[in-house]
């Protein structure tokens, strides 16, 4: 009975034509966003000869695996063996992701639920500083780096984006929602603030930390080091991928087969933590 | 405790720096925990930002000492150089027309997003992420608009008749900007697209039947006086995580028209970056541009915390 009540209140608001206009632009624009996506997959399992039917098909005939197979010869002979670009991308990704989630937290913590001097400046830096992505600060950095010795190291691909600000916002906002009785009551218990940070808040964030590791893996997963590194063994997977793919049209499968092999672990990724991903963006209002 | 104390401490009149010396005693556990994160954010956001402002005013090519130029920077950028007057018009094509656009398309299919069973929501979240998550996947409008008859647009369109010769999509200055803002608007559904998504998911649903019940007919009604006021303060992160995107374009354009683009038709002010900085190591004259584009965004920002602030 109930139940029927709530879906007769809710049709007050909700016209037929109003549902088929969603539907209609849902429909439309998942498409636009959908067919660039369906293309790479069919792409990636065409053989060479449907490649260059005319116009080219949609659909594929005869499913083959071969791009995927000269994909992994071509990889075997590059210059530098492929397994070192698999080993900086997985070791570059896992150090940021774990080190921008303990010192984002870490930083997070005293932020959200301490009073001390300069901790309005400092937060107010860090939102103003969402403003920047890596794209514009890259000249500057680059400087910076360069003055300091690490440029072509490791650390230029690590320690940058460990200090991203986005993180250490959302975390901050996540946070907030603690009630401070539970720390209250723990600080009573003789717990220090790290102990408290490690076993009371932590836990309590979770939702936040998955969101940071989705966030910060995507983002080195995807990057190619840009002008911070040039010796090409320091270089990253999405670098390895240009490579095989700057061979035009012929090698428009083995292109596809590529990008589809680096675009799946994010989306695996990202389907595994979503609901912890709209969580913590309930947290991410601003308030000026 | 500790941090009571600070508190009530603070209207004591002591000297200033035996002040700070006991702030700091006072919440070292405070500052210890921010430090580890707070000094690499210095090192690479305050400090960049900070040493583009000195060395705007600077000669420098990264082996010599900088050396001092004044305003020259400044003026050569606004009086002699021609390419970056087309660049800031192209940024300010992106950050006015794909920004705000991109905004509202993020808002727009949130709130229609909201409107699906749960199940077919996470489905269609999916969708429109998915450009965003995958990355170089982008690379793959460069065979849609593939300038010869195999490109997938121009045989679509031979096919049916429509055009007769294959089209240069990506280097024909009369098109390329339009194709390089619609894969933008394609990779522009991103973290706002997120927040908004939580947004319309989080408004408590009494306050829609208390809307009913007060005379709300129809889902513009419920949008406007209900939904919008309940999430202004996500619209605003939201604007800010645009802002930062459409002002720093330049790597799609890169990517998928060449450097440099037919008559610098995608030159954008973060290319110009590129091309002063990491092709002719004219640092002193990259960090002019690089600091006006910090201070272009810093301002586009205030006002639009103004705008959205007013309607209260």
């Amino acid at each position: 009975m109930a139940k029927a009540n709530e879906l007769h209140r809710k049709r007050v608001s909700r016209s037929w034509y109003g549902d088929f206009f969603v539907f209609l632009m849902l429909a439309g624009f998942g498409a636009f966003m959908v067919i660039p996506m369906i293309f790479l997959v069919i792409n990636a399992f065409k053989p060479l000869e449907e490649i260059f039917i005319f116009p080219p098909r949609l659909y594929v005939v005869n499913p083959t695996l071969d791009n995927f197979k000269t994909m992994f010869r071509m990889a075997s002979n590059l210059w530098v063996p492929f397994s070192r670009y698999i080993f900086n991308s997985v070791f570059v990704s896992i150090t940021v992701t774990v080190l921008h989630i303990i010192f984002a937290s870490m930083a997070a913590y005293p932020l959200a639920k301490h009073k001390f001097a300069g901790r309005d400046t400092i937060f107010q830096v860090i939102v103003l500083s969402l403003l920047f992505t890596s794209g514009t600060l890259a000249l500057p950095q680059y400087i910076v780096m360069a003055k300091m010795g690490m440029i072509n190291t490791y650390w230029a691909l690590i320690l940058p984006p460990v200090a991203s600000s986005l993180g250490l916002f959302l975390m901050k906002q996540f946070m907030l929602s603690i009630p401070d009785s539970t720390l209250e009551s723990a600080r009573m218990d003789g717990a220090n603030e790290f102990v408290i940070y490690w076993k009371i808040v932590m836990p309590m964030v979770k939702p936040a930390w998955l969101t940071l590791m989705i966030f910060a893996f995507q983002s080195i997963w995807n990057s190619t080091g840009g002008n911070f590194i040039y010796t090409e063994s320091l270089k990253l997977l999405p670098t390895a991928l240009q490579q095989i793919t700057a061979g035009g049209i012929a090698r428009q499968g083995v292109g596809a087969a590529a990008m589809l092999v680096m675009a799946l672990p994010p989306i695996i990724v990202f389907i595994i933590t979503q609901s912890n991903v709209i969580e913590t963006m309930s947290h991410s209002g601003m308030k000026e | 405790m500790k941090i009571e104390l600070a508190r009530s401490n603070k209207p004591i009149k002591m000297p200033l720096k035996e002040r700070f010396i006991r702030e700091i005693k006072l919440n070292k556990t405070s500052y210890l925990m921010v430090a580890p994160y707070f000094i690499l954010f210095v090192i690479f956001t305050v400090i960049p930002v900070i040493s583009s402002l000195v060395l705007s005013f600077t000669y420098f090519n990264m082996l010599e000492f900088p050396q001092w130029r004044g305003w020259m920077n400044y003026q050569r950028l606004f009086l002699e150089d021609d390419v970056f007057l087309i660049a800031i018009k192209n940024t300010l094509i992106f950050a006015f027309l794909t920004g705000p656009l991109s905004y509202f398309l993020c808002f727009i299919f949130a709130w229609f997003i909201n409107e699906l069973p749960k199940r077919l929501r996470t489905f269609m979240t999916l969708v429109f992420y998915a450009p965003v998550l995958s990355g170089q996947v982008y690379l793959v409008w460069q065979l849609i608009f593939n300038g010869d008859f195999y490109g997938i647009l121009n045989s679509f369109l031979i096919h049916w008749g429509i055009i007769s010769e294959p089209i240069q999509w990506l280097t024909d200055p009369k098109y390329n900007l339009t194709c390089v803002i619609i894969v933008q608007l394609w990779l522009s559904l991103g973290t706002s697209f997120l927040a908004f998504i939580a947004g319309f998911k989080d408004v408590d649903h009494t306050l829609y039947e208390a809307g009913a019940i007060d005379g709300i007919r129809n889902r513009f009604q419920e949008l406007f006086y209900i939904t919008i006021p309940m999430m202004k303060d996500k619209m605003l992160f939201g604007a800010v995580m645009q802002i930062a995107q459409s002002f720093a374009v330049g790597q799609v354009g890169m990517a998928l028209g060449g450097f440099p683009s037919t008559n610098y038709s995608l030159h954008t002010v973060v290319t110009h970056i590129y091309d002063y900085g990491s092709i002719r190591y004219e640092m002193g004259y990259a960090s002019a541009i690089s600091f006006l584009l910090t201070l272009a965004m810093v301002i586009t920002k205030n006002i639009i915390t103004k705008l959205l602030r007013t309607d209260d």
